[in-house]
């Protein structure tokens, strides 16, 4: 690292990322642990250090549709949330994913009531995984505050919103050193937004109307998309952000020295007899159970997701196309059903002839803390299991389940 | 031409072949309001009769930009856009949010109080046709005790209409206001003169519905005139806190005496049910209604 | 080729007609006699009231008034606001115009 770097927590940290990238509206409400962003951009703004319109809203649901008009209208938008607060505003999601807006926010990973929990697990942006955002994780506050960047130059070049997610407490409130980036080169790095929607009284158009199912011609003869053909249009571009996303991060590493890794990353694993995969803190955790595994002979690797949606499925296969076994420890269930995590990476398997057993750990729910030496433990407890036959099995980490 | 008549902006912003009902109060009420706007606006407008009368996608019938929103969020939608276009300094434009009486009494209650509160540069506008109309005239806290919808399909609606205006007083905003497409030219004015006020203005128009008050389309501007004269509807505004009747109410204020209920509940059939002690009660509300507004109006 | 839609979100332009020809939404068309509507009686612009109570803004006023049934709803406002009872809603004939 060089240059200017000070101690701050993951919250400051994405509070400078925004600043950077010269925000033009930041609607605000706040809500533990992520409040103390807004906050810091509060004082910015007050004080005349960042030129933006800070909207004191009343309430989440109305934080994303501050941001939702203000994006439309042209404006580079920024808001933070966690946990109920995203849960508030989920139909405002579907709402900017639908209307194509590059909108970013942060989501500062929270677990979800009831009953209440102001503890850090990922329930919260896990549970947002179909609604047409893109999902970074990250894993220290540099990645923060250098993903909200990136963010933006990915957002407003797919036209799709992003969501930058960091562990609660976990890395919001815990200080480490930053390097800040050089504001010119963040606007060499980042060009100004061009919005594709069109609100000026020159040029009258209504945005977001109902649309039937079927296409319909307009006023031109022009056939004009039915509601599905539309959504595909969504799902298209989240899938052609895959390669937006690699070049943008490959571009800021280029000009500022750090790679994040793009939509993966992995840790130890060229020789695995067995691979963790995790997202967020977990799988940073998970390097340091590697570490003791490999102590007393167990060969064991980490594969950390950074991108969750759009999901790295030819990362995926390729980084555990020779596991012989695979463990994912999670911070999320999908009730019914097992670990979101899990599910996804199963599925992104399936039909590669990759057979390894997968075992699902569901770990650190509503803040509940998890060891490098639990994680360990955890991994020597599915390769006994494993070698006993067992395929597939889901656990809870250090809970009560009888 | 009839802006010699009328003095009004002869300019049409509706076109014809939309989808609103024959005989649409809100379509009459909307002429207006964007006459009175002339154009250098932004609309945001939630699920509603009025995103129908707007137009299903690619077409639309209204040559004003506008932004659709969800139901919850329409004063939110509007915050935005007045946030954004002065971040790109272009608040010259003037942001309209309007809703219907589900849209503003009820879901959108929370988004525009807090809008209000800040103080936003908008004007918000509230077309009052009584009932979830959109959807089919289901009940909201803007229908009058009596009325039959389809969730107060036997028994008639229990409670009072809720006092919005009193609610939106409670905001400290420099502008409120009450109108009806019966009076179009008392409704042009007040939007003309709001356009010109800066911070949050509020205007609530009682918007006659044929099918959802059961009466027949070419009834609409008769029955919004006798809701006035009945004294159901009150035209006035509060500028700066300083009430004032305007058009027919200052008529009636000044020269006579509302005309009694009845002659406003008989017409619609969704007061069939209206039991003897329900118009009574209506009577005695907008009989002291009446009397604070002309107690206020002195004082002003 | 049939030309694709270009646009990546739902955003409309305006036209005419967006539900159709609301002509045919009529069961009754306004007929005005000019014998009796002011502004063609006294030969010059007076009155007004159809233009101005018309929802559609399809009133043409001028003398004399003209209405474009093309669009037209056939709701009845303006005759039952006439002052002069110079418009009537002729019913149409079952199963016709």
């Amino acid at each position: 690292m060089s240059g200017n770097i000070q101690i701050m927590t993951g919250n400051s940290a994405a509070a400078y990322g925004v600043k950077l990238c010269k925000v033009q509206v930041v609607s605000a409400y706040p809500i533990t642990p992520q409040t103390s962003v807004t906050e810091t951009i509060a004082n910015w703004v007050e004080r005349g250090e960042l030129k933006a319109e800070y909207v004191r809203v009343e309430s989440e649901h109305s934080v994303m549709t501050v941001c939702v008009a203000a994006s439309t209208v042209g404006a580079r938008v920024f808001t933070s949330t966690s946990s109920h607060g995203l849960l508030y505003m989920h139909e405002q999601l579907h709402w900017a994913a639908g209307s194509r807006l590059p909108i970013v926010i942060c989501c500062v990973n929270r677990g979800v009531g009831a009953p209440w929990s102001i503890f850090n697990d990922q329930q919260d942006s896990i549970a947002q995984r179909d609604t047409g955002w893109i999902q970074i994780y990250c894993r220290d506050n540099q990645e923060i505050l250098d993903s909200v960047i990136q963010a933006y130059r990915i957002a407003e070049e797919v036209y799709c919103p992003v969501m930058v997610c960091y562990d609660g407490f976990v890395l919001s409130h815990t200080m480490m050193p930053v390097e800040i980036p050089d504001a010119e080169k963040v606007c060499e790095y980042l060009p100004p937004y061009k919005p594709h929607t069109i609100l000026c009284p020159e040029d009258p158009r209504n945005i977001n109307p109902v649309i039937f199912p079927w296409q319909r011609r307009d006023a031109e003869g022009v056939l004009r998309d039915g509601y599905m053909d539309m959504r595909f249009k969504l799902q298209h571009a989240l899938e052609a952000s895959h390669d937006v996303i690699v070049r943008a991060g490959l571009e800021f590493a280029e000009r500022f020295g750090r790679n994040h890794n793009g939509m993966l990353w992995d840790y130890r694993t060229d020789d695995a007899e067995v691979l963790i995969a995790g997202i967020g803190s977990i799988a940073t955790e998970a390097t340091a159970a590697a570490d003791l595994l490999r102590e007393e002979g167990i060969r064991a690797g980490v594969v950390g997701l950074r991108v969750y949606r759009p999901f790295p499925r030819e990362e995926v296969r390729e980084a555990f196309r020779s596991a012989p076994a695979i463990v994912v420890f999670e911070k999320d269930i999908s009730y019914g059903y097992e670990g979101a995590l899990c599910a996804d990476i199963k599925a992104a398997l399936y039909g590669t002839g990759i057979a390894a057993p997968i075992h699902n750990f569901i770990a650190g729910l509503g803040g509940r803390d998890v060891k490098a030496s639990e994680l360990a433990e955890a991994v020597r407890s599915s390769l006994s299991a494993i070698a006993g036959g067992t395929r597939e099995r889901q656990t809870w980490l250090n809970c009560v389940t009888e | 031409m009839p802006e010699k008549l009328f003095k009004v902006n002869t300019e049409e912003y509706i076109l014809p072949g939309n989808r609103a009902c024959q005989g649409c109060g809100l379509t009459l009420a909307y002429r207006y309001i964007l006459k009175a706007l002339r154009g250098n606006t932004i609309m945001t407008v939630p699920a509603s009769c009025l995103t129908v009368l707007h137009g299903l996608y690619p077409i639309t019938s209204v040559e004003v930009p506008c932004l659709n929103c969800t139901f919850a969020s329409t004063a939110a939608s509007a915050s935005g856009l007045v946030a954004g276009l002065a971040a790109l300094n272009r608040s010259d434009t003037t942001v309209v949010a309007m809703a219907g009486d589900g849209g503003t009494f009820d879901i959108g209650i929370q988004a525009l109080s807090g809008a209000a509160e800040r103080s936003t540069d908008f004007i918000y506008v509230c077309y009052d046709n009584e009932a979830y109309m959109n959807t089919g005239t289901q009940r909201s806290s803007a229908t009058p005790a009596g009325a039959l919808t389809t969730t107060t399909p036997v028994l008639t609606k229990q409670q009072g209409k809720k006092d919005m205006m009193k609610i939106m007083e409670g905001h400290d905003i420099p502008y409120l206001a009450t109108c009806t497409p019966s009076f179009p030219l008392d409704l042009y004015d007040k939007f003309v003169k709001a356009k010109r006020i800066k911070g949050t203005r509020y205007i609530q128009i009682a918007t006659p519905c044929p099918p959802g008050w059961v009466y027949p389309p070419k009834d609409t501007v008769k029955i919004g005139r006798l809701a006035v004269e009945t004294g159901i509807v009150v035209l006035y505004e509060i500028e700066n806190g300083k009430f004032r009747f305007t058009g027919r109410s200052k008529t009636l204020a000044e020269k006579g005496n509302p005309a009694p209920v009845i002659n406003f509940v008989e017409r619609q059939g969704r007061f069939k049910k209206l039991s003897m002690e329900q118009l009574g009660h209506l009577q005695r509300w907008v009989n002291s209604r009446w009397a604070e507004y002309l107690k206020r109006a002195e004082a002003s | 080729m049939e030309r694709k839609d270009d646009n990546i979100s739902a955003m409309c332009k305006p036209a005419v007609g967006e539900a159709g020809k609301t002509g045919d939404w009529r069961d009754a068309t306004p007929v005005i006699d000019p014998a009796k509507c002011i502004a063609s009686v006294k030969n010059r612009h007076a009155c007004f009231l159809c233009w101005l109570y018309c929802p559609e803004g399809i009133v043409t006023a001028g003398v004399p008034v003209k209405i474009d049934l093309e669009y037209c709803k056939g709701c009845g406002i303006c005759a039952e606001e006439c002052p002069a009872k110079a418009i009537t809603m002729v019913m149409h004939e079952e199963g016709g115009k």
